[in-house]
């Protein structure tokens, strides 16, 4: 592909004051991120203490770096999301790289240009990465197949959203140090999460005990009983007071109106009697156990309103660590997919 | 056009006179003449066969033909070419073309058109309702003295029992089965592949298999009731061979197709490609309605067709422009290009020891035949005996190609096989007498 943009000098190895990239940062290979389904231990380490080094570039008094000057990021949103835009949008500023942010209408299909080439379009314009979110499972895949710039999958489908996983773990990382060994709960509507999916795939890799609850309607196909290597290793447990058991930490997933009226449970009363993560049931958990949920919460829902906003809630950490994660994303592609087209 | 010529030495299969054994097919004007050992040959074409297998042509009661209304995909030119190169000398064309041949005007258009253009057969098959919207019949008395043979709403199920048993009572007046694509709407909504953990890997929308049997066991119980004939497409599923197994021993008139990719793909297909491998493809060419399934639901299809519960292979051939498989996987059409790569495809069970030779080519040309009924329309099709239509296959079962969609003549490249190699391959086609393919390398 072309660029049309005159190339800029970059700085021969970015500088980076202050961001030491980790010692062996050769266990990064990736132009894209489009799923944790397939990361060694290794690389999540790598994300985590290079997010370690991001977070202290927040930290700053002016928190900007030029380590990614001259570099372009394009937002491509063909959902609509707030936190996670907003986050890749600073997480590019902060180091330095120019971010513009596309409008996309809610399905390619629609607005008539297919896929690929909006995304051969944005990247002959310019873009050395394209932060995609698309409603459809495996939109990144198909962009990542065709483009010569770097994909990050900013959340596809019911398929994954890589980066939500990062910032769950690295936030689970700040209170429990290692995930090994603890137990981590997942309520809710696993069958429409990708947060839910890659979380799995994450924590199981660190060898984290991962329980998923829900009543069976919202269970995917085949997770209770799937081979080696098929799906994340979880259990499958659909009485929440049992699940919460001992558990380290509680997720919630968002529970949609539109699941209510789609027949998988009869509806809102019923589903937070039984699944509502509330302080009867967080009691039956470790007394340090914490409760985390990828937003936006339906409080009294899935969530009562005193443990979304009480001190055993992790919801604001999660938030304020997505900037940190989406800048070590973007640090650790944009070297390699750099290097590449060199 | 079509001239005596004489295929020597090949091991010659028939299945309608269970003949398997080294001999000459001698033609002459488009029918066969003679199946001798040493015949004489005085003035026709040579062909020498030995170490290939010669057999009738292989028919396929299940093509999409796309034309008319769809020339963008396929039209009958192309697809026929298609066809002669998978070895088919007959293909039974679906109705749901734009206008759908849901009337005697579109049909006739399709044999003419065939009668011009095309270089196999072509037997078109009628929908089952008005504009296959399930709603109301179609015409079906027209459509039968049109020379339809069978009635379809292929690509939609006849949702609505009622009215598949209507179709059922009425389509029995002409002797003509309805073939129904079973699949019960309200299970399979959404789905774009089979429901199972690799559709959870994938956050694919899922259709159970009971999306299929379901509605396979309803179309026995009614063809049970009426004492019509029910053809059941492309089953896919352990549930639905065990249904159509268990309705032929109660003697319900029921018979079935399976398609070759059901017989050897895997819905693992979808996520890793024919070639395998860990990344996550989403491969859209192996998007088809009903989805590839799980392993052991092919098996049950596999001993299926070994057993004679499935009839016969049809191939489902699906033609799509390149646009519509270059896009978001929800947003992929269904369907495969089959016609060139069904021999081949089918070929993987002979070697693996799951079908004998012999058993495929009667599937692939006596069993789809006999399943709608076919040498009623057309006397003596898919039999070596003289007089019949000197309709041949050439096919070397042993010979090794990499399937490559650039060099398909069909118009549709969409198939999940690029670059995977097939062993057993077509050598030569026959049509009425008339060579209609012939391979680059082998024959000379």
């Amino acid at each position: 592909m072309t660029t049309i943009r005159t190339p800029e000098p970059r700085p021969a190895e970015p500088a980076a004051p202050a961001i030491a990239p980790s010692p062996d940062d050769t266990a990064w290979r990736r132009r894209h991120l489009l799923d944790l389904d397939d990361f060694g231990a290794e690389e999540i380490e790598l994300l985590m203490t290079t997010t370690d080094a991001m977070k202290e570039v927040l930290a700053r008094e002016v928190p900007r770096v030029p380590a990614l000057r001259g570099s372009t990021i394009m937002t491509l949103f063909y959902e609509n999301s707030t936190r996670t835009r907003s986050s890749f949008e600073l997480a590019g500023k902060v180091l330095g790289a120019d971010v513009i942010n596309v409008a996309a209408s809610s399905s390619s299909v629609t607005k008539g240009e297919s896929l690929v080439d909006t995304v051969k379009t944005l990247q002959a314009i310019g873009a050395d990465v394209i932060v995609m979110r698309h409603s459809r499972s495996g939109a990144p895949y198909l962009a990542a197949r065709h483009a010569s710039c770097s994909i990050v999958n900013a959340g596809d489908g019911l398929h994954a959203h890589p980066t939500q996983a990062l910032l769950d773990l690295y936030t689970m990382r700040a209170r429990l140090g290692d995930v090994r060994g603890r137990k981590v709960v997942i309520v809710g509507d696993v069958l429409h999460s990708r947060v839910a999916r890659s979380d799995m795939w994450l924590l199981t890799s660190l060898g984290a005990e991962v329980v998923v609850c829900a009543p069976p309607t919202l269970i995917p196909q085949g997770l209770a009983d799937a081979g080696e290597g098929q799906l994340p290793p979880v259990r499958v447990e659909t009485d929440l007071d049992v699940a919460v058991r001992d558990a380290d930490v509680v997720m919630a997933l968002r529970m949609q109106n539109e699941r209510m009226t789609g027949g998988f449970v009869p509806g809102v009363r019923e589903y937070s009697r039984l699944y509502q993560v509330n302080e009867g049931r967080l009691a039956r958990a470790k007394p340090a156990a914490f409760v985390m949920h990828p937003g936006p919460m339906n409080e009294g829902v899935e969530i009562s309103h005193e443990v979304a906003h009480g001190l055993q809630s992790q919801v604001e950490g999660q938030v304020a660590n997505g900037v940190a994660v989406r800048m070590a994303v973007l640090w650790l592609i944009t070297r390699v997919g750099g290097r590449s087209r060199a | 056009m079509s001239e005596r010529i004489i295929i020597r030495g090949g091991r010659v299969i028939d299945p309608a006179r269970r003949l398997d054994e080294i001999a000459d097919v001698l033609l002459d004007s488009g029918h066969i003449v003679e199946v001798v050992r040493g015949g004489a040959a005085d003035g026709a074409r040579e062909i020498d066969a030995r170490g290939l297998v010669v057999a009738p042509g292989f028919v396929d009661l299940h093509t999409h033909l796309r034309d008319p209304g769809l020339e963008y995909k396929e039209d009958i030119a192309s697809g026929t070419r298609a066809a002669a190169r998978g070895g088919f000398t007959t293909v039974c064309a679906m109705p749901n073309t734009q206008p759908a041949m849901d009337n005697r005007a579109t049909v006739e258009y399709v044999l003419r058109t065939a009668a011009a253009e095309a270089i196999v057969r072509v037997l078109p098959i009628g929908a089952v309702s008005k504009d296959r919207a399930g709603e109301a019949l179609a015409e079906l008395g027209d459509l039968a003295a049109a020379g339809c043979v069978g009635f379809s709403d292929d690509g939609a199920p006849v949702d609505d029992a009622t009215l598949m048993r209507r179709a059922l009572e009425y389509a029995s007046a002409f002797g003509l089965p309805v073939i129904d694509h079973c699949e019960e709407p309200s299970l399979s909504h959404g789905a774009v592949m089979h429901e199972g953990w690799v559709a959870t890997r994938l956050g694919l929308r899922g259709a159970p298999a009971a999306a299929e049997s379901s509605m396979v066991e309803r179309d026995v119980a009614l063809a049970a009731a009426t004492g019509a004939h029910v053809h059941i497409a492309h089953v896919s599923t352990r549930a639905a061979v065990d249904a159509v197994r268990r309705a032929k021993a109660r003697g319900v008139h029921v018979t079935a197709e399976a398609t070759p990719h059901h017989l050897t793909l895997t819905d693992e297909t979808v996520a890793f490609g024919a070639l395998g491998g860990d990344a996550l493809l989403y491969d859209t060419d192996a998007k088809v309605n009903p989805p590839l399934r799980p392993q052991d639901d092919v098996d049950a299809c596999v001993d299926g067709l070994a057993d004679g519960t499935i009839d016969c292979v049809a191939t489902d051939h699906a033609p799509h422009a390149l646009i519509e498989k270059l896009c978001e996987f929800d947003e992929a059409a269904f369907g495969m290009s089959g016609l060139e790569t069904a021999f081949g495809l089918c070929m993987r069970l002979v070697h693996a020891g799951r079908l004998d030779l012999a058993t495929l080519v009667e599937r692939m040309t006596l069993g789809p035949v006999r399943a709608l009924g076919l040498d009623r329309v057309v006397p003596g099709i898919a039999t070596l005996a003289a007089g019949a239509p000197a309709d041949i296959v050439l096919l070397d079962p042993e010979r090794a190609w990499v399937v490559d969609p650039e060099r398909f003549a069909s118009k549709g490249k969409n198939t999940p096989l690029a670059g995977v190699t097939l062993r057993g391959a077509v050598v030569a086609t026959v049509a009425g007498g008339r060579m209609v393919f012939e391979s680059e390398a082998e024959l000379v």
